[in-house]
């Protein structure tokens, strides 16, 4: 059957905008739709449930659910009430925003449009009136449109096995993109698609066949009948065929007519206007002034309006009030910590590391960065390039590297035992699913193991994606309690302007040093004359010495500190023998010397060991505070290793620690001085070893610290707590210094010559070593004062520098390799499992990366800012709407593949996209544009009818009312009561959480929940240190993400725990305390004038007449209970740690806080009007 | 709307309810935020499933899983393999290991010397079951167990391995097996949550790490996620009313809010403010009845006596099965343990000896507990960890000592009641208890089990979430057939 498509246009108009209300996407229409247009049950009602309902309802027993069957008239009785829409529970069903009760089921993947929900319900309206029905409805033909009907079809039935996928796709055909159509198919008799010839098109013949064999989707249930109508009508009307929508470039849509030309305020309300003149539905009235405040300081604060900011707009009358609000609350600082929330979200954000020990790291550095380039408000395009590659910028600024955190935010693991490649692309493949969500809002991870199965990205784009991401100096193990590698430190701006006043004040202080030259060598040189041979002396460098042993004929050790450490020669009598420096200690494979538990240096430390040694077997401890764990050597130990020097720190000797041991021997039977030091980095390329004062070469042994250092074994001089052999031969003057040594210092320690002979030294004959050793002791103990006051002076300045570099927290950054990490299309997505070499790239459905730079990340970031790119502007604007409205535009905000949703209003995303590339991606300016529209601005009320009729307010006849985050939640109370601490940025904090609740879960001994004291209980939610695998009960409860992976929308559940939480977590308690004694000090002197102020403080409005009357009675009542209740009252008051207010009477101020916490309960208080 | 137009509605529907579609149906009419507003939240009242579930008659109503945390040897347990003796101290053949991966924990080792166990073993019962001594009471009960000596995985560490086990894949993100329960054929109570964890610690004192996402959602919405309770404070979070709160008040604080909630109903007609007045009143209910479970005085001491000493200490193991008891009492579908501490890389006979006395004594009464209150057959109980240990020592083997690396070929978990053949033994695994030699069962196998038993069809439980339609067996598992009663 052909048909005239201009025939079809003119006589199906009418029912073509009830039927296709919103298909005609840029279509300008001067009419608004007759609501009252009668509904006929063949051609318009019985396809919806042919399609919908039937086959789980239809002529098939088999599988018939409920006994329910919509292809005869039994289900009138039972699921329809004429003339009753609202009491039919078939319009229940088919409105129900539940994944539960709704019908179709959520599984079945069918959703009805409201266009086709609203025809159901005016049927009911009008009488249910039931025809009968014959076959496949003869429906007066409509016009198909493909985006909205056809290719959903298609994507849910067909691409599975005709789909991008090339290995699973069957027969060789594809019908995801408009060639796999036209193609002839030889052997199968035709075309797959003859245009305008539906019953000669094979498309149509076998999804229509009753033949089992023949018949597709095989293996399926077919298709329903009206897909395969709508299959048909498409044909012959021409089959056009469309890319899909989001893979083509927004042009900015012209403005659709209205009607009612008053309404609409800017050019988003032309669009939503026009669609509801449409339907016939107006939109609302405007709400009132203070729901408006307090919806929108909400909505770009995260906090509620004080009560001064609304007097302050219901009392300003300029035309600009709102305009003027939204402009100061755009400026504030609040909305940079607002909008970071969203986007802490969607870069998952955490305070630890995710896998297994979900040990801490700290990434609050990068969060600063977002809260602060919001406020600064930051062009979208730049704040995408710099965290993307801000580290490939030409000369890169710390803060742009800080920024490149965002893709270092994922989930590490230091799992004990891992394969590293393994999780190096767990790790990439994270960095793709997030990228491609975020800015592309793609499902790019479908195409790990095998070719996407719906959208047009084959596995091996994927790795040419992923290639990106895979060319970074990490590895597969991370620490487990720190940041791992690359990373930087990344001062605050406070610590930086420290670090200025501390550089110039060393500066000036070498500069007095060096202008004090001639004082020095004249000071020096009469000094170096005086020393004689009745005045022998020595010196050694003490300076960061933590302990030191010099065996002079006694064991005792001696340390810098004043604290003495009592040492024990175990299994014997103390032997000495002449040494270096005095005696030395002698040690016989069976004695060693028990120094206690001293000193504190671990795998985060700087040390050195010195020590002459004289050994006389090739094995041996020299120095540790070891024992044997469960697997071999545990701690840390300088040893003798058959014949070689070998510097180890060990968790677990096979695979956590680190090590290295000299490439030669060392001489046995000879005295020889060695140091050892070790730079704090847990990598071996942070050690050195000097024998007499000569820096060797090392072989690294171990890089693989993941755990802590143990730190409960002693101290041990010539053994370990382990079975390894013990030292045998001579040791004198042991020395640990808390810090490394550098090589000249190496030198002057192992400078075994006293002062005094260095003296006797013609000054041209010194080694430089002793050169040195000399100045350094002059300095330290003869020079003159003014000389050594500079001198320490210097010295103090420098560890001053030293302490507040180390300070500095640490952010972890991208870092690109050189030369670049080969990355592998892998099959099944499996690590070991590498095929062909594959170069960076991006998927060929989206434009091509800029051919004139190398492709690499920084290329990547600006093909995503692109102005052509279809996609970026597109999916960013949609996140912004969905703040607002609950919903976006686009409701899959995290898919706008084929499987994603049709956008609600086309026209209106693409004007937001484009307007907002336009002005050059200004963020605050499209978002201004959107709470400033009239579409914003409407009321939230809702009739039972229109409830029903658009529950999600998918059309936006109404304003949102959408229950407050979670973040918004606690800081709302907080903010309400006063106790907010307004502070951005820094270190996360951690406020109240039930005890135990860690210690449950942890692993042995670690990470017991330590609350925060004062201030940082109450600050905002965003600094709430984030337990990825233990999430903060106050957020998780109500439903935040657990920033384990990308999550760009996230469901709103209603259950009892946050009923609970709410009405009885310390938080909300002392907020409620708080509130109420800002009611009984602030909020007038009568319950009605105090408990009206406290309802105003959390809603912005003032009680009705009724409320107030609950409000009353329910503060009497408290007050007879607490009067003769005083304890319990006492008890109640008390919670928190904030001070209370004494001077008022504990039984009406717990009166007062049952009522604070019944208004921090309602629903009206929690929920965003 | 007004008053009265909702009520006549109310009434409309309470009318149909007697007529038409049934009160179920009607209960899976509304749903979680429509007007009639049945509570929603797993954390208890009337959640209704999916339309269609189960899609056949149920054998289980609830699975109560004693899972093992730190993956317990099958060597010292349940898998006897008596000619690892001859060959102690010998190196595990090549053959034998085949392409087998290694952690990073042995893969440097520089020989695998086989280990028999330390433990003898025993045949008990009339199934003949071969158990080690570290299980008598246990070994009392196999002609109730059926043992699955073929369980594999491919996960070699114990974080993707155990949320491999708990949510069919090895990364976090999807959800748990007791909320696609709860989503897909909702509650049986009113008043508790219908998927509870809870946690032990074992006193091996070498527990793993446990996580939320453990017992969470993912990617489903947050209402089905588990509530773990609490083994100090309030069993679950927030529950009692803060000090200086009686009961008394606190209803009276309730009724204050239902007005005024209802008031803000009235004016902005929002059916998610009446959900929100429900869930208030099951929060209440909560109050009381989730004392009342954990309350155990009105159990005799002939229960603590089966239970052993441990069930009277809170956060023990034993005590936990005790709980697990009551809680399938009412009606709670999913309840699932977590006993940590089985991971014994080394000093494997003094860890395992402990451990195995947390629990045996418990497992045994509950599944006898079961059987003697006519529970049995209706409730699922499962037993395993996240994988299985190999056969030859981590570190060095000596007389008294020795430890097990991480093995995910083959290992042992077993099952009793919820329609599982009794007293059987299904999968067999070679001389070293490496290799499977039949009947392998994927972990994906043993979902789709489980939820067979619950009359639940594993490939069409399905929810869409980034266009796909995401399953808790993703594209894997069949049905074990044979260990079905």
């Amino acid at each position: 059957m052909k048909i005239e498509l201009r025939a079809i246009i003119v006589s199906v108009v009418c029912v073509l905008s009830v039927l296709c209300g919103y298909a005609r996407y840029g279509v300008i229409t001067t009419s608004a739709q007759n609501p009252s247009k009668a509904i006929d049950y063949l051609s318009d009602v019985q396809p919806i449930l042919a399609e919908a309902c039937y086959d789980c309802h239809g002529p098939n027993g088999s599988s018939r659910q409920a006994n329910l069957r919509f292809d005869t008239d039994d289900f009138l009785n039972e699921v329809v009430v004429p003339g009753n829409p609202n009491a039919s529970s078939l319009l229940q069903r088919l409105i129900s925003d539940d994944s539960i009760g709704r019908m179709p089921p959520l599984s079945s993947g069918r959703t009805l449009t409201h266009d086709q929900i609203d025809v159901v319900r005016r049927w009911i309206n009008n009488g249910a009136e039931w025809g009968v029905a014959s076959g496949i409805p003869s429906s007066l033909e409509r016009l198909v449109d493909f985006e909205r009907e056809i290719r959903p079809i298609l994507s849910n039935n067909c691409f599975a096995c005709h789909g991008p996928d090339e290995q699973g796709r069957q027969g060789g055909l594809r019908l995801d993109v408009k060639n796999g159509f036209h193609e002839e198919r030889v052997g199968f008799g035709g075309a797959v698609i003859i245009p305008g010839d539906a019953e000669n098109s094979l498309l149509f013949q076998r999804i229509a066949t009753d033949t089992q064999s023949q018949r597709m989707p095989r293996g399926n249930d077919a298709l329903s009948p009206n897909e395969i109508e709508a299959i048909r009508l498409w044909i012959d009307q021409g089959a056009e065929w469309k890319t899909h929508w989001a893979f083509v470039p927004p042009e900015t849509p012209g403005l659709p007519e209205v009607i009612d030309k008053s309404w609409p305020r800017n050019p988003i309300d032309r669009f939503v206007l026009s669609r509801l003149e449409d339907h016939g539905i107006p939109p609302s009235e405007e709400a009132d002034r203070t729901t408006l405040i307090r919806r929108v300081t909400l909505d770009l604060t995260g906090l509620p309006p004080t009560q001064g900011e609304i007097a302050a707009f219901l009392n300003d009358d300029s035309p600009s009030a709102y305009e003027d609000v939204v402009n100061r609350l755009l400026a504030s600082s609040r909305y940079g910590e607002r909008m970071a929330v969203e986007w802490l979200d969607a870069a998952r954000y955490a305070d630890t590391n995710g896998y297994q020990t979900d040990g801490e790291r700290s990434m609050w550095r990068w969060r600063d960065w977002v809260i602060d380039a919001y406020n600064k408000n930051m062009p979208f395009d730049q704040f995408t390039i710099e965290q993307i590659a801000g580290d490939m910028l030409p000369s890169s600024t710390r803060e742009q590297q800080i920024a490149t955190a965002f893709n270092r935010n994922h989930s590490q693991n230091g799992e004990g035992g891992i394969v590293e490649e393994e999780f190096l692309v767990e790790y990439a493949v994270d960095r793709v699913q997030t990228t491609s969500t975020v800015w592309l809002g793609l499902t790019l991870g479908c195409a790990r193991c095998h070719d996407h199965k719906f959208d047009p990205v084959s596995q091996k784009e994927f790795y040419e994606f992923f290639a990106h991401f895979n060319n970074i100096p990490e590895r597969g193990k991370a620490f487990k309690y720190v940041n791992s590698p690359p990373l930087i430190a990344a001062p605050t701006a406070d610590q930086e302007n420290d670090l200025k006043i501390l550089d110039a004040q060393l500066q000036e202080a070498r500069e007095s040093f060096v202008a004090m030259e001639s004082l020095l060598l004249e000071s020096q040189s009469e000094w170096e004359n005086s020393i004689n041979a009745s005045n022998q002396i020595d010196w050694a460098l003490t300076d960061k010495l933590i302990a030191h042993y010099p065996f002079d004929g006694n064991i005792a050790g001696a340390v810098q500190t004043d604290t003495q450490v009592h040492t024990v020669l175990e299994d014997g009598q103390p032997h000495f023998v002449e040494g270096i420096l005095g005696s030395a200690i002698t040690f016989d494979g069976h004695r060693f010397v028990n120094a206690g538990n001293h000193p504190d240096i671990g795998y985060d430390d700087e040390w050195s060991l010195t020590a002459w040694v004289h050994p006389k077997a090739k094995d041996g401890v020299i120095i540790s505070r070891a024992s044997s764990g469960d697997q071999g050597e545990v701690g840390w130990g300088l040893y003798l290793e058959n014949g070689k020097l070998r510097l180890s720190l060990s968790t677990r000797i096979l695979d956590d620690g680190v090590a290295a041991e000299t490439v030669d021997d060392i001489q046995l039977n000879e005295w020889q001085h060695v140091v050892a030091t070790y730079d704090g980095s847990k990598t071996p390329s942070g050690m050195k070893i000097y024998v007499n004062g000569t820096s060797i070469e090392l072989t690294p042994l171990l890089d693989l610290v993941g755990n802590r250092l143990p730190k409960r074994y002693p101290l041990r001089i010539g053994a370990s707590g382990s079975g390894k052999p013990r030292f045998q031969g001579y040791l004198d003057d042991v020395r640990i210094y808390g810090t490394v040594l550098s090589p000249i210092r190496a030198k002057i320690v192992s400078t075994r010559e006293s002062i005094s002979e260095i003296s006797d030294i013609e000054p041209e004959e010194r080694s430089r070593a002793q050169t040195e050793k000399l100045r350094l002791c002059f300095l330290d103990q003869y020079a003159p004062h003014q000389l050594q006051e500079i001198w320490r002076k210097i010295v103090s300045l420098e560890d001053d520098r030293k302490f507040l570099l180390e300070s500095f927290p640490t952010v972890m950054v991208m870092k690109e390799m050189y030369p670049r990490r080969q990355t592998y299309r892998l099959e099944r997505g499996s690590y070991d499992n590498p095929s062909e070499a594959v170069n960076p790239g991006v998927p060929a459905v989206l434009p091509p990366l800029d051919q004139n730079v190398a492709p690499n990340r920084l290329a990547l970031a600006r093909w995503l800012v692109d102005p052509e790119h279809p996609l970026t502007a597109r999916v960013t604007v949609n996140r912004f709407w969905q703040m607002y409205f609950g919903v976006g535009l686009v409701k899959t905000a995290e898919n706008f593949g084929t499987q994603g949703d049709f956008p609600s209003h086309p026209g209106l995303l693409d004007w937001l996209a484009t307007t907002f590339i336009d002005s050059d991606w200004n963020v605050k300016a499209i978002q201004r544009a959107i709470v400033t529209s009239a579409t914003y601005r409407q009321a939230s009320h809702v009739t039972t009818q229109e409830f029903e009729s658009d529950p999600e307010n998918r059309r936006l006849s109404r304003g949102p009312r959408i229950r407050l985050q979670p973040q918004v939640i606690r800081d709302q109370a907080l903010a309400i009561s006063g106790l907010l601490v307004e502070k951005i940025g820094g270190p996360s904090v951690k406020p109240y959480q039930p005890e135990g609740l860690w210690a449950d879960m942890v692993e042995g001994g670690y990470g017991d929940y330590v609350e925060s004291d004062g201030d940082d209980l109450y600050r905002r939610s965003l600094y709430t240190f984030w337990k990825r695998t233990l999430g903060p009960p106050t957020m998780m409860t109500f439903d935040a993400s657990t920033r384990e992976t990308c999550i760009v929308r996230t469901d709103r559940t209603n259950t009892p725990l946050q009923a609970l939480n709410l009405m009885n977590d310390t938080t909300y308690i002392e907020a409620a305390r708080r509130l109420a004694e800002n009611m009984m000090s602030n909020g007038g002197n009568t319950p009605e004038q105090r408990l009206a102020f406290g309802y105003q403080s959390s809603t912005a409005r003032r009680p009705s007449p009724g409320a107030q009357t609950v409000l009353v009675s329910g503060f009497e009542r408290h007050m007879e209970h607490y009067r003769s209740n005083r304890s319990a009252a006492l008890e109640l008051v008390s919670v928190g740690q904030s001070t209370r207010d004494e001077t008022l009477d504990v039984a009406e101020l717990a009166s007062y806080t049952m009522m604070a916490s019944l208004i921090l309960n309602l629903d009206g208080t929690i929920t965003k009007e | 709307m007004s008053p009265f137009e909702r009520l006549l509605t109310r009434r409309r529907f309470l009318e149909l309810s007697r007529s038409g579609i049934g009160a179920a149906a009607l209960a899976t009419l509304f749903g979680n935020d429509s007007l009639l507003a049945q509570p929603a939240g797993n954390t208890g009242s009337i959640m209704s499933g999916l339309p269609g579930l189960p899609h056949f008659a149920p054998k289980a109503k609830r699975i109560i899983y004693l899972f093992q945390s730190g993956a317990p040897s099958q060597h010292e347990l349940w898998d006897y393999k008596p000619k690892l003796s001859d060959l102690r101290g010998t190196d595990l053949p090549a053959s034998v290991r085949g392409e087998q991966r290694l952690t990073a924990m042995t893969a440097s080792q520089t020989s695998f010397p086989l280990v028999p166990s330390i433990f003898q073993f025993a045949q008990h019962g009339e199934s003949r079951a071969w158990v080690s001594e570290l299980m008598p009471h246990t070994s009392h009960i196999v002609d109730d167990l059926c043992f699955i000596k073929s369980m594999h995985t491919e996960a070699i560490n114990h974080d993707p391995g155990i949320t491999f086990f708990q949510t069919g894949a090895q990364l976090a993100g999807r959800p748990s097996i007791g909320a696609w329960l709860s989503y897909g054929l909702g509650t049986m109570n009113s008043d508790l949550p219908t998927f509870v964890a809870m946690v032990s610690k074992g006193s091996a004192q070498v527990g793993q790490p446990l996580y939320n996402r453990l017992w969470g959602s993912g990617f489903l919405p947050t209402r089905y996620q588990g509530v773990k309770f609490l083994s100090t404070g309030d069993p679950v979070l927030y529950l009692s009313n803060p000090p200086g709160v009686d009961d008394q008040t606190r209803r009276g604080f309730l009724d204050d809010l239902k007005i005024l909630n209802e008031q803000k109903e009235e004016e902005y007609g929002d059916p998610e403010t009446s959900t929100r007045i429900a869930q208030y009143e099951m929060a209440y209910r909560m109050q009381s009845s989730v004392p009342e479970l954990t309350d155990l005085s009105d159990e005799p001491d002939s229960i603590f006596e089966l239970y052993g000493e441990d069930s009277r200490k809170s956060g023990t193991f034993a005590r936990n099965c005790l709980l697990a008891r009551r809680l399938a009492e009412r009606d709670v579908r999913f309840i699932q343990l977590f006993h940590r501490g089985w991971d014994h890389h080394t000093r494997l006979p003094r860890s395992m000896q402990l451990q195995a006395k947390d629990v045996d004594q418990a497992q045994a009464a509950l599944v006898t507990d079961l059987k003697q209150r006519g529970m049995l057959d209706e409730t699922l109980v499962l037993w395993g960890g996240e994988f299985g240990r190999g056969p030859y020592s981590q570190g060095v083997l000596t007389d008294d000592n020795y430890g097990r690396d991480h093995h995910p070929r083959c290992f042992t978990i077993w099952m009793a009641g919820g329609g599982v053949r009794p007293g059987t033994t299904f999968g067999q695994t070679d001389d070293f208890s490496y290799n499977i030699l039949e009947n392998p069962v994927h972990i994906h196998d043993l979902h789709a089990t489980m939820l067979h038993l619950l009359g639940i069809d594993h490939t069409k439980l399905t929810y869409r979430f980034q266009g796909r339609d995401f399953r808790l067996t993703d594209v894997h598992g069949s049905v074990v057939e044979s260990i079905l009663a």
